[in-house]
């Protein structure tokens, strides 16, 4: 139901104004992407994007098209802040994470511009919460540079797949190999750990692949507790698309259908460990 | 098999892949023995004369985690290959799961002795045989917390099992006063007395069970062993979801007690050290073609001195036990264990004093000592310890 109560008049505009009927739509997709505690805020006209920082290394964004909201909009080209996610986190879900259909938080988001901090007002079921989330300086972003013409190998996969290999990763390995190639294994994900080596092989033929574009065989490593926060975009989307650049970094981007089919993506970009050692085949 | 030990045993012999584990007090042992026929394809690698078929042990965590999800396993893998590749030092296990996925785990294993445990179910007295089902029923009686269960052959031919709690007053009394249990050892000051906990204070769980209940029964009236219910338990669970029926093949007290589940392609053997029953009078050392040496006093170190029959070399030795170089834990520790883990009343008690608690070796009997007869118990010693006694 729309949100109708008017936030405090102050006479000028906000810079970012924004009204979602279902708060989840946003709270699901940040959780995604919330391995660490603050997060950079974009919004432009085509929507907000949420990116999350760790190690000068991996970098997640999650990416809610303005069309997914009922009201959105930007007076600025752009705004940018710096927030603490898991504090926006806890107020998106401050009626409670249980989903029970029919019910749904409303959300009113406002922020002023530079300098204030980030208004929200929830609403469920009569109840009114007001919070307001003091915003930072926004950190220089790393910027990965990874456009479509660099890619070298691309495949993209159904979730269903990966969902319970990646849940079940061997956390005693210290990085996930992953083989992408024309030739056999075609695509391996492997790991080292205490216990032996383990390795998960997808052919190309298989059923879950939706598409196979590999034109050279790569074997990158990545340190594996920067890419498990991935699994939760996993586990949200349908789709994953996986693809590494002549450097080797890592893309993985995620789409995912939020409760009223909409689509939305995650992407996960990660470094390749440069610490290696003989790898322990 | 995880709930006996740590480690899994894996030994490949003609008749079959055997999975074996044992506990770390060496008082219960379990092997699993799938026949060829169980596999699709198996094979066993060839053995030289000089060599054997290769075996190793693995970490049970390890070996477990593959197997992680069962659910999901059953509806994802369509077969499981494995492979002993020992000059690269690892066990393969690969998964062929749906959508032509491949799981493939490179476990690091290590070289083991054979593993064998010393037991003949014919020279048993007495044999039960019951659907697992059965037993299953009987068991969730207990608690889940309950270490040792008794089962005891009553009168009427009925059969029951009752919780095990501490001895009468009069009887820990009676040992506590015991003469001194190790050679070698000092005696031990007297023990500290305090008053044993009243037995009319523990919840008895007791439970008849008919004659005509069980597929088969032929026991010696009026017996009863004691044993761990906990180790007993895992392989309830494989028999229930295996469909199997158990057969239970006991002696007396102090004799381990077998249990067994046959198939046409699976053979699986439990053995458990019993409490030795210190009541028992003299009886004479069963006769199955081990050495018989006379035993002394009765609270000796028959405790949890359990000497595996590793096997070194001697194949089927289990007549003539090689002398004794394998690693064992000296009973001393065993016991202070066994008195710490089981008889928290007791934090009083002295080390090396007899506990009134005594499971009798698994395999072996006492420490001996040739030349010191006492009131012979029925324990026949196939191997001496090497550490620690003499």
């Amino acid at each position: 139901m729309p949100f109708s109560a008017q936030p405090p008049a102050s006479g000028e505009r906000y810079a970012l104004s924004a009204s979602l009927d279902n708060a989840r739509h946003l709270s699901s997709l940040l959780r995604a992407v919330h391995f660490q505690d603050h997060a950079t805020c974009l919004a432009t006209a085509s929507g907000l994007r949420v990116t999350v920082e760790d190690a000068k290394c991996i970098q997640a964004n999650a990416f809610i098209q303005a069309e997914i909201f009922q009201e959105f909009s930007v007076q600025e080209e752009s705004v940018m802040f710096r927030i603490s996610l898991s504090v926006l986190l806890d107020c998106l879900t401050i009626f409670g994470t249980s989903s029970l259909p029919g019910t749904s938080t409303a959300l009113r988001m406002c922020y002023h511009g530079y300098g204030y901090p980030l208004m929200l007002f929830l609403e469920e079921g009569g109840v009114v919460t007001v919070c307001k989330i003091n915003t930072q300086e926004p950190d220089e972003l790393l910027d990965f540079d990874f456009c479509s013409t660099k890619v070298v190998n691309k495949i993209i996969l159904q979730s269903e797949g990966l969902r319970e290999a990646f849940a079940e990763l061997d956390m005693t390995s210290e990085v996930l190999q992953i083989t992408m190639s024309p030739d056999k294994p075609y695509f391996r994900l492997s790991t080292f750990g205490n216990a032996g080596s383990a390795h998960l092989d997808y052919p190309r033929d298989s059923d879950l692949m939706e598409a196979f574009h590999c034109s050279q065989t790569q074997t990158n490593r990545y340190k594996i507790s920067l890419l498990k926060p991935s699994t939760k975009a996993l586990a949200l989307s349908c789709k994953v698309s996986i693809r590494t650049d002549a450097q080797g970094f890592l893309s993985l981007q995620y789409m995912i259908r939020n409760e009223d089919g909409q689509i939305c993506f995650v992407e996960y970009y990660c470094c390749p460990d440069e610490n290696i050692t003989e790898a322990e085949l | 098999l995880s709930r006996i030990g740590d480690e899994l045993y894996l030994e490949p012999t003609e008749s079959g892949l055997s999975l074996r584990a044992v506990n770390s007090s060496r008082s219960g042992f379990a092997s699993f023995l799938f026949a060829p026929l169980f596999f699709q394809l198996y094979e066993p690698g060839s053995a030289g004369p000089e060599t054997e078929l290769f075996r190793c042990k693995v970490h049970m965590k390890s070996f477990l985690g593959i197997f992680r999800s069962l659910p999901s396993l059953e509806k994802s893998v369509g077969k499981c290959l494995i492979l002993l590749k020992p000059r690269a030092s690892r066990l393969v296990l690969q998964l062929h799961c749906k959508y032509g996925v491949t799981k493939t785990h490179n476990l690091a294993f290590q070289e083991c002795e054979r593993l064998q445990a010393v037991f003949d179910t014919q020279s048993c007295t007495s044999h039960l045989c019951a659907p697992a089902r059965l037993l299953a029923e009987a068991v969730v009686h207990f608690p889940p917390t309950l270490a040792e269960v008794t089962l005891r052959t009553g009168p009427g031919g009925k059969i029951s099992l009752r919780n095990y709690v501490e001895d009468e007053a009069g009887e820990s009394c009676r040992v506590r006063g015991g003469p001194p249990p190790h050679l070698g050892v000092p005696p031990s000051p007297p023990p500290i007395p305090f008053p044993p906990p009243e037995p009319s204070k523990m919840m008895v769980t007791e439970l008849w069970l008919a004659e005509d209940e069980f597929q088969s029964v032929a026991v010696a009236p009026g017996s009863h062993i004691t044993f761990c219910l906990k180790e007993f338990r895992g392989l309830l669970s494989f028999a229930e979801a295996s469909n199997l029926p158990l057969t239970i093949h006991f002696d007396e007290p102090g004799r381990p007690v077998i249990f067994t589940l046959d198939d046409t392609v699976l053979e699986v053997h439990l053995v458990l050290a019993t409490l030795s029953d210190l009541q028992s009078s003299s009886h004479s050392p069963s006769t199955n073609g081990v050495s018989h040496l006379p035993v002394p006093s009765d609270d000796f170190a028959d405790d949890l001195e359990s000497y595996m029959v590793a096997m070194e070399t001697s194949e089927g030795g289990s007549e003539r036990p090689p002398s004794p170089t394998f690693p064992l834990r000296t009973p001393r520790p065993a016991q202070s264990e066994l008195e710490e883990k089981e008889e928290e009343e007791e934090e009083g008690a002295v080390p090396g004093t007899p506990p009134h608690k005594k499971f009798r070796s698994l395999f072996f009997g006492s420490v001996m000592t040739p030349g010191r007869p006492g009131p012979a118990t029925t324990q026949e010693v196939l191997a001496e310890d090497s550490e620690g006694e003499s």
